[in-house]
């Protein structure tokens, strides 16, 4: 028991970390399995955590409402930007969630008198506990195994694989577009709360560019055929740096090394059913 | 006041226009938006200030070295990581995540080479004279910015409009397919686009290096964004708009740092970008076209 304690005391921020990040490589996740490749998850992330850590701060609100409050926050922002920009496909749609996420940025960093502008908020109350992230990670991961299996989920994969058909079929395809680009704003915002209050402390850079490609590189890492994919990335990426830390200035190299190789050699992402089973089935063959 | 703040934003905004050539080069002609555009900027930069300030060569062979190095790059990222894809014929997308990569390996590597802080061009580099026309005050280094910019800028046009490779390359970008089978090497001039992209990137990574005086690793992050609003404004693929757009930009960001205030300057480019993407998702200055299934 000595040895877990031990362990827990200098790991329990890695092991909570891993959780936030397989939250937020899922909310990505549920964007690009509707088939939309939106870089805005960090902005959301950085909103929900903004808005949970100043309602615990200022406003003494209990830490359910500051989670509530740090999941309704970036759902608004997704509904509010979601209609006109949700209309644009491809790499329009990549570089306009990409301006949003630094407008955001821009927009915290200059708020001084709520955000602290560049110094952040210091002295967020550490109210997440382990349980919290494990249960807020087993209720999503349930959610979106329903969601999946449902009419929902069906339309999802019906407009990844081809939005004009899916139209013709008399699925609502800018509906189901934006309900998707809202519920990931959600899980993205919880992630955020949640991680706010175990930093202590947050800044309007750790919601920019780099964290916006980390949870993408996430997601494309794991796969994104099936829940499994994204959290799996997560958890690969999350140990990475402890595992690399001896490379120290070129740990970096070796995440962007890993985004384009994922990308050359397996398109699929490492949590690929279709390739295991082929793989598995050769091997009973040869036997 | 207004006039100098004119002449002001001429040479910030054809160092984005020079930054977003490149760009959208590589975007109309290979329909890959390269995310390791930044990084590209960036190693023009270093190289450089390694060429000028290690061995001690003239500022002209310092930018002709930084060309050919960002072009070699360039042509190295398109041999290993776009060329494989296109191969493939992987979706738009996915060569975009890739250059995301390569742009954080370019960026980390740099970073664990030179360190995270800032750099500078020695003292003299550039000569310190100005020109004073009428109240303007033009500094040797934004008046050489502004005429290496537009040369550059006129030349490409003119190759693309006046020759027999601007006009293959035009043919690839309408179809690689067609172009392919009218007899025109669409691999050759793939690479030489990404030469050609790469090395005006880094060329610009030299100017911006040399106006702002600060190198760092991560100096190609904000280009980047801004190239992307750059070449969204002008309509993508379309190499008159990027020029546009970055003399645009350049004379928003100036206006904005000078009537509105500082901070909001970055505001100003994303704001825009976001407008001009819910109004008109082809470009201010992109001709309008459907794309149908």
């Amino acid at each position: 028991m000595e040895a877990f304690d031990n362990f827990w005391a200098v790991y329990s921020n890695l092991v909570l970390t891993l959780g936030t990040n397989a939250l937020l490589a899922l909310s990505i996740y549920l964007t690009l399995s509707c088939g939309m490749l939106a870089m805005a998850n960090a902005a959301f992330m950085g909103i929900g955590a903004y808005t949970a850590a100043l309602l615990t701060m200022n406003h003494d609100a209990p830490f359910a409402l500051a989670l509530a409050g740090g999941m309704a926050a970036p759902a608004l922002a997704a509904f509010a930007i979601g209609k006109p920009t949700l209309r644009l496909s491809g790499v329009y749609l990549a570089m306009a969630t990409l301006a949003f996420g630094e407008v955001v940025r821009i927009v915290i960093l200059n708020t001084e008198s709520l955000t602290g502008g560049a110094l952040g908020l210091n002295g967020i109350p550490p109210a997440t506990q382990w349980w919290h992230v494990a249960l807020v990670l087993a209720q999503v991961l349930f959610c979106l195994w329903r969601l999946n299996r449902s009419r929902v989920g069906r339309a999802f994969e019906a407009i990844k694989e081809d939005d004009t058909a899916a139209g013709l079929m008399g699925i609502d395809v800018a509906g189901h577009k934006l309900l998707a680009f809202v519920l990931g704003a959600m899980i993205a915002g919880l992630a955020g709360a949640l991680n706010a209050h175990l930093t202590f402390f947050i800044g309007p850079n750790e919601y920019g560019f780099d964290r916006g490609v980390e949870i993408l590189t996430m997601a494309i890492l794991g796969g994104i055929n099936g829940l499994l994919g994204p959290v799996l990335g997560a958890l690969i990426l999350t140990l990475l740096p402890e595992l690399l830390r001896s490379l120290n200035d070129f740990r970096l190299v070796v995440n962007g090394l890993i985004l384009v190789l994922i990308v050359l050699f397996l398109p699929q992402g490492i949590w690929d059913p279709a390739r295991l089973r082929s793989w598995l089935q050769r091997k009973g063959g040869q036997a | 006041m207004l006039e100098q703040q004119l002449v002001n934003a001429l040479s910030l905004g054809s160092v984005y226009a020079l930054f977003a050539l490149g760009f959208t080069l590589i975007f109309g002609v290979l329909g890959v938006v390269n995310l390791s555009h930044g990084a590209v900027f960036m190693v023009g930069a270093y190289a450089a200030l390694q060429a000028i300030a290690h061995f001690a060569l003239p500022l002209w062979a310092g930018l002709l070295f930084a060309f050919l190095l960002c072009g070699g790059l360039g042509l190295a990222i398109d041999f290993l990581v776009l060329k494989p894809l296109r191969a493939r014929s992987a979706p738009h997308l996915i060569p975009m995540i890739a250059t995301i990569g390569v742009g954080i390996a370019i960026n980390s590597t740099m970073q664990g080479i030179f360190g995270a802080e800032n750099l500078r061009f020695p003292a003299g580099t550039v000569s310190e004279e100005s020109l004073s026309l009428g109240g303007l005050h033009l500094t040797a280094l934004e008046l050489g910015i502004v005429l290496l910019s537009f040369l550059l800028m006129g030349a490409l046009m003119l190759a693309l409009k006046r020759t027999q490779l601007g006009r293959a390359l035009r043919a690839i970008a309408e179809s690689p397919k067609a172009a392919y089978l009218l007899g025109i090497n669409v691999e050759g001039l793939f690479y030489l686009t990404s030469f050609a992209a790469a090395g005006l990137g880094g060329l610009a990574g030299v100017l911006i290096g040399l106006y702002s005086n600060a190198l760092f690793p991560l100096m190609g992050q904000p280009m980047l964004h801004k190239g992307i609003a750059v070449i969204i404004l002008g309509g993508l693929g379309d190499v008159r708009g990027a020029m546009l757009g970055g003399l645009f930009l350049g004379l928003a960001e100036v206006l904005s740092i000078a009537y509105i205030g500082s901070d909001m300057r970055d505001a100003v480019a994303f704001g825009f970008l976001f407008l001009v993407l819910l109004l008109r998702p082809r470009g201010l200055f992109g001709s309008t076209q459907e794309r149908k299934v």
